[in-house]
């Protein structure tokens, strides 16, 4: 059994995503540190990528300060790796298919299972074109986090049978940010899953306060959470530590009365 | 379902929010290509609107001053809107309207596309929203107010290097967020499949239309046939139904802007390496981490740094060449045809004829080249006067 796997096992979950290397590498080293030690089950790390298709201003201005104060993926293997030093909460890289496939897919893989990544979401890798990005994940024992969406319909049983790790359920059409309401109706869309396998769901998009993650934990294993966490970096910059510690205690205990 | 590969090259590289998008449009289309209703509407508005077929002119003072091979032009600057951005998006709204959508959104570089979109849609009724580069919107503010009159809103995009790169990026974003009522109409030979394929479709009009017409003026095939690639899509439909010719030789015009070896180019085939960005896997200029480089053309709608997938496959295959031209020498061509012809090129089409320039001398004067003339360079005058010194403003 995966990292993520196992966490999803004791309880509700809270995945916190940021940017990184926004504003710089050691502003993320500590954040995630902290992020761990205050609640957050599982971390998501965005590769900051040119032309983020997928995400909202909030993400797309991180990713630009991220590269600006010259990120690249290599900088962010290393601090995964000096992260598992102290940390054991599965880390998730999420990127954009270019980054992976021009690094090279199998390099990328290798790397991330040698730094202790434990999962890859690429939204702009759908389920039929996932063929060898799926392959090399295997291969190295990478988990391909699946997307599903409000539009998925009919494609959901055919995306949750090769699922791995979790699955992401998108909230809301259009890109990653905060939002007032969520009316989807998330319960349906992972009945449809829970109909085909047993894997945990976790809800992602426009969550920003407990309240919204209680609601979405209720009908599903998680929430997601990351443009309202980047805001907070943006606010902050690298005195944003003691803010997300604050904000993740809270988003865990919303999630946890759920 | 296929997912539309040309070689390794195409695919769908979307989010799955748009999945199901794509594969409605993938089915639309092959249902409405081969129904004679939609095909007859289409050729009506191509002739009754859009001024088709466009003329194949024998540029007879350019050829005895180049002194080598007979030059033809491809009139799409003749089209209604002044390109050939025209034939893609007749067929694309049309579609958009059969498949019961009431809003079309586009991206924009020149303008171009966003004008020819703008007036389809006042044409056929529909609700129009163009993305455009905040950049772009400078350079070319004029195009700006045009698709404004024509009852389309413009959004200037202020991300990125706010150039085509990013308007793409936008609406993409856009039709993430509504799909129900909305065809996304894609400009170039660009994107997910099925995009590539159909605005290949769409354009191969020229090809269609220029090979019968040198037939019938020449008894004979070109022996060359040069366009400029951005995209590429007025070049795939220059030579789409040549492909199959194998003696007639296909020349595409990638925007150099200050030359390859500096880094202010658009150059992609020359500079680029394989990518996957904006739906499709291609060549890309990009750095060694797959982040896609600000690319730079005096040419607004070169000015990108991607190519088509099918002209990614026709370079590896070696069936197409792509050659690099300046900014310097695209100007040069565009006051040269303005002189020798009396035709003011767009400045992207102008580097198709810096290419002619430097390759009809030597040439036989028994052979034939076809050069297409995308587009009408009045959008340009007042660039090219800046690029001379002269302070001219819209």
């Amino acid at each position: 059994m995966s990292r993520i796997s196992k966490v999803f096992e004791k309880e509700k979950v809270f995945i916190a995503f940021i940017t990184g290397g926004d504003p710089n590498i050691e502003t993320s080293y500590e954040l995630i540190r902290t992020m761990a030690a205050s609640g957050a089950d599982i971390i998501e790390i965005g590769i900051p990528f040119s032309d983020p298709i997928a995400e909202g201003p909030v993400i797309q201005e991180a990713s630009l300060r991220a590269l600006n104060a010259g990120t690249t993926t290599d900088l962010l293997f290393d601090m995964v790796k000096r992260l598992r030093e102290e940390i054991d909460t599965p880390l998730v890289f999420m990127t954009y298919a270019n980054p992976i496939y021009v690094y090279g897919t199998e390099r990328f893989m290798e790397k991330c299972a040698d730094s202790g990544i434990d999962g890859v979401i690429v939204p702009d890798v759908p389920f039929e074109e996932k063929g060898e990005l799926g392959d090399q994940c295997r291969e190295c024992g990478v988990d391909l986090i699946s997307m599903i969406a409000p539009t998925s319909k009919k494609r959901i049983e055919m995306i949750a049978k090769e699922a791995e790790g979790f699955i992401y359920c998108v909230s809301s059409l259009g890109v990653t940010g905060v939002r007032s309401e969520i009316d989807t109706d998330i319960g349906t869309m992972i009945k449809h899953v829970k109909a085909v396998t047993d894997i945990p769901c976790a809800v992602g998009f426009g969550i920003a306060t407990p309240e919204q993650a209680e609601k979405m934990a209720m009908v599903s294993d998680g929430a997601i959470v990351g443009s309202a966490i980047v805001k907070l970096v943006a606010e902050h910059g690298k005195d944003a530590v003691s803010y997300v510690a604050d904000y993740v205690k809270s988003m865990k205990a919303g999630v946890m009365r759920a | 379902m296929e997912t539309g590969r040309f070689g390794e090259y195409g695919g769908q590289y979307v989010p799955e929010t748009l999945m199901n998008a794509v594969h409605e449009l993938e089915e639309a289309y092959e249902k409405y290509k081969k129904d004679p209703e939609f095909n007859r509407e289409l050729e009506d508005l191509m002739k009754n609107y859009a001024g088709r077929p466009s003329l194949l002119y024998y540029a007879e003072k350019m050829t005895e001053d180049l002194g080598g091979a007979k030059i033809y032009l491809k009139r799409e600057d003749l089209n209604h809107t002044g390109s050939h951005k025209i034939n893609n998006v007749l067929g694309q709204v049309l579609l958009a309207k059969k498949m019961g959508k009431t809003r079309v959104i586009a991206e924009t570089g020149a303008g171009q596309h966003g004008v020819a979109t703008a007036t389809a849609a006042a044409l056929m009724g529909m609700d129009c929203e163009i993305f455009m580069g905040k950049e772009d919107t400078e350079r070319q503010a004029l195009n700006v107010f045009r698709m404004e009159l024509l009852g389309a809103k413009v959004h200037p995009v202020m991300t990125g290097t706010m150039t085509l790169k990013d308007a793409v990026n936008e609406t993409m974003r856009e039709w993430t967020s509504r799909m129900n009522d909305t065809l996304y109409v894609l400009g170039s030979v660009m994107g997910p499949h099925p995009f590539p394929m159909i605005v290949r479709d769409f354009q191969s009009v020229i090809s269609k239309e220029s090979r019968m017409q040198i037939l019938e003026a020449e008894g004979k095939l070109p022996d060359a046939v040069v366009a400029c690639v951005g995209g590429g899509s007025n070049a795939m439909g220059s030579f789409y139904e040549y492909i199959k010719d194998e003696n007639v030789q296909l020349i595409g015009c990638e925007a150099a802007g200050l030359g390859v070896d500096n880094e202010k180019n658009a150059a992609t085939i020359a500079n680029g390496s394989v990518g996957i960005f904006h739906g499709m896997k291609s060549l890309f200029c990009q750095d060694e981490y797959g982040q896609i480089a600000p690319v730079y053309s005096i040419s607004a709608g070169l000015d990108y740094p991607g190519i088509g997938p099918e002209h990614a496959m026709l370079n590896e295959t070696g069936r197409a060449v792509y050659v690099p031209v300046t900014d310097e020498e695209a100007v040069g061509a565009f006051e040269y045809l303005s002189r020798t012809e009396g035709i003011i090129p767009a400045i992207e089409s102008a580097h198709a004829v810096a290419h002619v320039m430097k390759i009809a001398g030597n040439m036989d004067k028994d052979q034939i080249i076809i050069a297409t003339i995308s587009g009408r360079g009045d959008k340009d005058v007042a660039a090219i006067a800046r690029y001379r010194g002269v302070e001219i403003y819209e």
